[in-house]
């Protein structure tokens, strides 16, 4: 295939505002507002960003799980977005999705032999002693022993119920998986487990990653591309060592600075911000890093910078969304 | 106040607190677990000490028992001693413990949520503690909490006092409990994951603010977090706590540059590092964390570590003196391959 995988054309997922005595919308939450990036076939997207800059609702709108308010989500071709509910079940086998704490995405009523079956009994594939056939061969790919199957999730530890939570996302040859946030409710020694599972899998499936995490080191080790985002907009996007050589954006330099680094007494030249993050609800207009950046000039307060392309053109673009080359 | 505990601030460099084989055990739905099993440390005047370890290794329940909060009654010190300024806090009256607890160690929590009152105004909960420990009226009380705020960088205190703890950010809200853990002047500040709620780059202003508050205070500072870099970057002296044990302890350069325990090293190797090639795959410590009820023998590792050899699994190795105050719990920390620095 040529194309990408995955194309998301100015994307805006807006939630409204609900105030007063009769619950009416008194404004909107533009969580996600005007993104797009492409994933292409076999590629690894990582999308960065702190706590509500909108990465996860991006994650969300792209499976359908919220609906976006405009845009477009191309996969293959096909506008997930505006796709009503019941012509969405065949893509629901092309993507998946993978989240932070497997405790909660998974039933814990259910057997982990019973969960791995039901994408199989939900898409009609395979009798009862194939598609049990199928779930061992599912718990031994992401490193479970068999007799994993009649347990119940409460009995496993953390790093073992996202290998069931992998296990599951993988059962129907996905061609695309959007994980959010897989290994940070995960300890140390666990993570590097489970992000060597998902390098693994890649490899062997030729899966397509949408990368979503707040750990700009995690991001950057699993990825080919990174995106940087900032109160739903992408502020930076391009090839992840590029990104991590050659930041433009103020916010992404920042992020980089910040990150504690495992080498003693660096501490001194780090790049402090001040400033605090707008709301999402009615942002002020112009650049929405306004508020933090230590370059912040008039124009910054009046006009939104478009993401423009700096170095390379369409997929190889390094791209930044600031109204200087700093 | 006692004698022992006295009012006068320590000197630097001074043990400030020396905690000799301590042991916590729990009761639980399936027996006793202990939690933390023969832990000594101690902290000098005006310095960091890092406590590292990942879920359950014991370190928070360490940091607990310092100032006796450990939940009740489930909780309790089985063994050892908690010397504060040549004091026991193990064996202190609950009135000296009152002193301990508002005027010389404070204490912040990891999410400032929790810690904060919700129905309270953020003037009176920090006038709350400053009257805690000191006769002044309450309005001077108010007035040294606008102070405080603007000690720990909030913008317009003045108005920020009569605000509630929901109006302020995640990042604002910490300095707010930070404020508070000051308020009483402290000897030592006791913070467990402070800032693992935050933002990477609010992170980084929070540990800003508390270096430059114990360079101006002299304060010294347990900080406890699972996170090797959050420890790199903030602490002089750092112990490895894995399975309610010490595994390593020693200077932050000892840790990081010359670490004698499989652990640390299997910790260290396993950071993905923004310098590492892309997609290489990282190396991993096999298995995972024994539960506390069912806890190997000999050392708690073994079941885990590539270099086990019979009498790892037949008895605990003792704390052994690498060099100066580096020690390490492994019987093997000789012989093991020279140590290099994680490359992908």
């Amino acid at each position: 295939m040529s194309g990408p995988l995955l194309e998301i054309r100015d994307l805006r997922t807006w939630f409204p505002v609900r105030g007063g005595v009769l619950l009416s919308a008194r404004g909107q939450c533009k969580a996600v507002d005007g993104v797009s990036l492409s994933v292409w076939p076999g590629e690894t997207v990582g999308l960065v960003g702190e706590s509500g800059c909108g990465k996860s609702t991006l994650g969300k709108s792209v499976v359908r799980l919220v609906k976006p308010t405009a845009g477009q989500v191309l996969f293959e071709g096909t506008d997930l977005a505006s796709l009503p509910g019941r012509r969405l079940k065949p893509f629901r086998r092309e993507v998946q999705m993978i989240f932070q704490d497997p405790a909660d995405s998974l039933n814990s009523r259910l057997t982990v032999g019973s969960m791995l079956e039901e994408p199989f009994l939900i898409h009609g594939i395979g009798d009862e002693s194939s598609r049990r056939e199928k779930a061992l061969e599912l718990l031994r790919i992401v490193g479970l022993p068999p007799a994993a199957i009649d347990r119940f999730p409460f009995e496993f530890s953390g790093g073992q119920r996202q290998r069931i939570g992998i296990a599951r996302a993988i059962a129907l040859n996905p061609k695309l998986i959007i994980c959010d946030e897989p290994v940070s409710a995960l300890d140390a020694s666990i993570q590097s487990q489970i992000l060597n599972l998902l390098l693994d899998l890649q490899e062997r499936l030729n899966l397509s990653y949408l990368f979503i995490a707040h750990d700009l080191a995690v991001v950057k080790h699993v990825s080919d591309r990174i995106a940087i985002m900032y109160l739903g907009h992408v502020v930076e996007s391009g090839d992840a060592e590029e990104i991590y050589r050659q930041s433009r954006h103020p916010y992404t330099r920042a992020l980089i600075s910040a990150i504690p680094q495992p080498v003693p007494r660096r501490g001194s030249y780090r790049q402090i911000l001040s400033g605090e993050v707008p709301s999402p609800i009615d942002p002020p207009p112009g650049c929405p890093f306004q508020t933090r950046c230590p370059h912040v000039q008039a124009v910054c307060r009046e006009q939104m910078p478009p993401l423009r392309e700096v170095a390379g053109s369409g997929r190889e673009a390094h791209a930044v969304a600031c109204h200087f080359d700093l | 106040m006692s004698s022992t505990a006295a009012s006068s601030s320590p000197s630097r460099g001074e043990v400030l607190l020396d905690v000799q084989d301590l042991s916590v055990e729990f009761d639980t739905e399936a027996g006793r677990a202990r939690a933390v099993d023969g832990v000594s440390f101690s902290v000098r005047a005006g310095q960091t000490l890092g406590i590292v370890g990942e879920s359950g290794c014991g370190k928070s329940v360490t940091a607990l028992s310092i100032l006796r909060l450990l939940p009740q009654p489930m909780g309790r010190i089985v063994g050892g001693r908690i010397l504060f300024r040549g004091q026991d806090l193990v064996t202190a009256s609950e009135d000296t413990l009152h002193q301990v607890r508002t005027g010389r160690i404070g204490m912040i929590f990891q999410e400032p949520m929790t810690a904060l009152n919700p129905v309270h105004r953020i003037g009176k909960q920090l006038s709350e503690a400053i009257l805690l420990h000191s006769t002044v009226s309450p309005r001077t009380a108010l007035e040294q909490s606008v102070g405080l705020l603007k000690k720990v960088g909030i913008p317009s205190p003045e108005l920020r006092v009569s605000e509630f703890p929901h109006q302020l950010s995640g990042g604002m809200r910490q300095r707010v409990v930070i404020a508070m853990a000051l308020a009483c002047g402290p000897d030592l500040v006791i913070a467990d994951e402070p800032t693992t709620a935050l933002d990477v780059t609010i992170q980084a202003q929070i540990l800003e603010l508390m270096k430059e508050l114990q360079d101006e205070m002299g304060m010294s500072i347990i900080l406890i977090t699972h996170d090797l870099g959050v420890i790199a970057e903030t602490c002089e002296d750092v112990m490895v706590m894995y399975a309610g044990r010490v595994a390593e302890t020693g200077s932050v350069e000892d840790i990081f540059h010359r670490p004698a325990h499989p652990y640390t090293r299997g910790l260290l190797d396993s950071i993905p590092r923004l310098e590492f090639p892309r997609k290489a795959r990282l190396r991993t410590i096999e298995g995972m964390v024994p539960a506390l009820m069912d806890l190997p023998a000999g050392c708690r590792f073994n079941n885990r570590c590539p270099y086990r050899i019979d009498r790892c699994t037949a008895e605990a190795p003792p704390l052994a003196a690498v060099a100066g105050s580096h020690r390490v719990g492994c019987h093997r920390w000789r012989e093991l391959p020279a140590w290099q620095e994680p490359t992908a």
